[in-house]
């Protein structure tokens, strides 16, 4: 199997699914000839043509309401928002029509549509490019709300995505695009073709969304992570020796409480993780459903480790990151209630 | 220079309010016939006049004159006529019904029938709609029963929309009429979305959109109008200037600085400006817009200059912000009032065929109204089951909405 990074992933997720449906069209600033700042789209123009992937003007509510229409036309539009900090422009296309159109219409018509949007800090992006936005959309009924955390699932998580006939929010934590990185910035950066899951098959492939990975089993305390945070609890995990069975939740919405659950009901703790900042955050979410169906079996308060409540600053993007230093703390935590 | 002199912030204010005859005194209405009409291969910049000029077919004396005289046969009127009026009538009886308690809210479009209608018939029946909340007549004209229009309106068990949308959000697929959205302008993008999809596949169909000229000041008019142009894209992107958004008139959307038209000239988009009481020139404009975007010249953007003579809806009170003789004194008419004497004076209708018609209308909504209201009203029911409220969210319902469902025990 090739080695891919995860920008290698993503399009050759898109490069299948061009490939396999003609409905399937691809826009969004700067993605046509020239392939995409983060280069997600790097020759697929070339290749199928600048019909079927094009540049955009810059406007975001743009793109995703002619997303909406051409989705009710029966086309499968993939748009990419270049960061995810610039999808605001386009919420009401996506909250108030894409996510909610299959309802107001009693099913005659429903939105198709993916967006891919990179996320995340940890590139000196400053508060305008760092942003984790996905709470604002996990709490919206009619959207679904997708983050990888490796090169292997982007491509089957975007396929899946590509291919439902709802619309998903895709996250991409571009902190991972090039390598699986644990938190430690100091460290000199570890490639994906080091790793197993950089591995990704040529070909057509599927990973359902609301299924959850568990990505390492233990017995003592549950890890909730998604995205770049996966990385970094097993990094914790190293470092303090605990025994963590790590669930990379893939997808948020819909999420895969089964796995969650009996996780939880096996270790009795639960450390929950996201880069986004705290309050409203998609952990809060976690924690409720936590609480609600595994109560009886915790043996410990849940714990969150987050982004602080305040913008992303620039120059002190390591104190904001939840990185393994926090992590292991909130498990030393855990361990000793 | 005056260092010294102030600066003053305008607001617009409009020519009269309650208690001060109306004055349309300011309204610059070219002759009937005046304006012309140019090929539809014309450049946007060679014709950019025609976004401050006003196209009219019909003259005061009700006869079609000038190079945008649609020359339409006497049936294709008379339906125009006939639509006109059920749209007028059924408007009537479910205003009452709101009154009456049966549903929530309703909205008319007295006074602007002609715009949806005449669009309707100047489009072919498979071209794609994607109206605001006021283009009932496009529903109407398309023939698309009214009893199941009723139903929307009222929630009811045979509403098709399961009780979800607020009254005349009417979503018809048959009848290429998109989902109403009650968020405003949205629906101008995605036409522009739909039509650029049409052109990806090779299709012969054309996609219009509507929206009033308050939401004009919305982003999604501007992208509808960037995309558009960029793309090339075989849609008609109407402005239905009705003169007033709930209560604020159109110099609050920037009407007075220029023409809702021509917002279109800064995007190299040809603009057509069009009494929109003129049945005749508003189908002529539609058909001139069609046959580009068919051609594959792109969008056109035409606004449609009409008056809004009711309330924005049952919630709305206009005596309060507007003359109570505005739409008496409305310059251009009445479009139901204009076709008729238009057909009058060609010997293709007469006042006793008019009242006829009228009747037979009047009785067709009556008989519509009884068999809607016998599968209920929101008010009596029935309704549709309520365990529907948690379909249609997702393709497949999922486990969370299993579980609510089950918890409001449906």
């Amino acid at each position: 199997m090739p080695a891919m990074n995860m920008v290698q992933a993503l399009n050759s997720a898109m490069d299948v699914m061009l490939s396999r449906d003609p409905d399937v069209v691809i826009f969004g600033e700067d993605v046509g000839y020239f392939g995409g700042v983060f280069r997600a789209t790097d020759g697929l123009q070339r290749k199928h043509g600048k019909q079927r992937v094009f540049d955009t003007p810059i406007a975001e509510g743009g793109i995703l309401g002619v997303a909406v229409g051409m989705g009710a036309y029966g086309l499968r539009p993939v748009a990419e928002v270049q960061f995810a900090d610039y999808i605001y422009p386009a919420m009401d296309q996506l909250i108030s029509e894409a996510a909610r159109l299959r309802y107001r219409s009693a099913g005659e018509w429903w939105a198709p549509l993916t967006v891919r949007a990179p996320c995340g800090g940890g590139i000196f992006g400053g508060q305008t490019h760092s942003q984790s936005a996905e709470a604002l959309f996990t709490h919206v009924c009619g959207l679904k709300t997708v983050i990888p955390s490796n090169p292997y699932d982007a491509k089957g998580l975007l396929v899946s995505a590509i291919e439902d006939d709802d619309p998903v929010v895709f996250f991409e934590p571009k902190r991972l695009y090039s390598g699986p990185f644990d938190g430690h910035p100091e460290k000199p950066a570890v490639p994906w073709s080091k790793h197993a899951l950089g591995e990704v098959p040529a070909g057509y492939y599927r990973i359902p969304l609301g299924k959850a990975s568990v990505v390492r089993a233990g017995e003592e305390v549950t890890v909730l992570a998604y995205g770049t945070l996966v990385h970094v609890a097993a990094a914790a995990a190293d470092e303090s020796g605990i025994d963590i069975e790590l669930v990379d939740l893939r997808s948020l919405r819909p999420v895969d409480i089964e796995t969650i659950v009996a996780s939880v009901q096996k270790t009795g703790r639960c450390v929950i993780l996201h880069e986004a900042t705290r309050t409203g955050g998609f952990g809060a979410e976690l924690s409720a459903l936590v609480q609600e169906h595994c109560f009886f079996s915790l043996e410990a308060p849940i714990e969150r480790v987050t982004g602080w409540d305040t913008p992303y600053p620039h120059a002190f993007e390591w104190q904001y990151f939840p990185g393994p230093a926090r992590v292991a703390r909130a498990l030393r935590k855990v361990m000793a209630a | 220079m005056d260092r010294h002199r102030s600066l003053r912030l305008h607001i617009p204010e409009p020519r009269h309010r309650p208690g001060e005859p109306a004055d349309f005194s300011d309204l610059r209405l070219p002759k009937a016939g005046a304006v012309e009409r140019p090929p539809v291969h014309s450049s946007a910049f060679e014709m950019r006049d025609l976004a401050y000029a006003l196209i009219r077919v019909l003259d005061e004396d009700g006869r079609a004159v000038g190079p945008w005289d649609p020359q339409l046969e006497a049936d294709a009127l008379r339906r125009g006529l006939r639509a006109m009026l059920l749209t007028r009538a059924y408007d009537d009886r479910m205003y009452r019904a709101q009154r009456q308690g049966k549903t929530s809210f309703y909205m008319k479009c007295t006074g602007e029938e002609g715009v949806a209608v005449a669009q309707a018939l100047a489009l072919e029946p498979d071209d794609m709609l994607f109206p605001t909340y006021r283009q009932q007549g496009l529903l109407i004209a398309r023939d698309w029963p009214i009893v199941d229009m009723m139903c929307q309106v009222y929630s009811n068990s045979g509403d098709r929309l399961k009780g979800r949308q607020m009254p005349v959000m009417y979503s018809s697929r048959k009848a290429g009429f998109f989902s109403i959205s009650g968020n405003l302008g949205t629906q101008f993008s995605q036409a522009v979305g739909w039509a650029m999809a049409s052109a990806y596949k090779g299709d012969h169909r054309i996609a219009a959109g509507w929206i009033g000229e308050g939401a004009t000041a919305e982003p999604d008019f501007h992208y509808a109008l960037t995309f558009a142009s960029v793309y090339h894209a075989p849609v008609i992107l109407n402005v239905v200037n009705n003169q007033w958004a709930i209560s604020c008139y159109q110099g609050i959307a920037g009407g007075e600085e220029a023409t809702f038209a021509a917002r279109a000239i800064g995007y190299g988009m040809p603009a057509l400006r069009v009494d929109g009481n003129d049945f005749l020139a508003t189908y002529a404009a539609t058909r001139w817009a069609a046959e580009r975007a068919r051609s594959n010249l792109g969008a056109t953007l035409i606004e449609l200059f009409t008056h809004r003579v009711a309330a924005h809806s049952t919630a709305d009170d206009p005596s309060r912000y507007r003359p109570a003789d505005e739409s008496e004194k409305w310059p251009l008419g009445d479009p139901i009032e204009r076709l008729k004497q238009h057909l009058i004076g060609l010997g293709a209708w007469s006042e006793e065929r008019h009242e006829t018609m009228l009747k037979e209308v009047e009785e067709q909504v009556r008989a519509a109204g009884k068999e809607a209201e016998a599968l209920g009203t929101l008010d009596r029911g029935p309704l549709p089951p309520v365990s529907t409220m948690f379909e249609d969210v997702y393709k497949e319902m999922p486990w969370y909405l299993r579980r609510q469902r089950d918890e409001l025990g449906g």
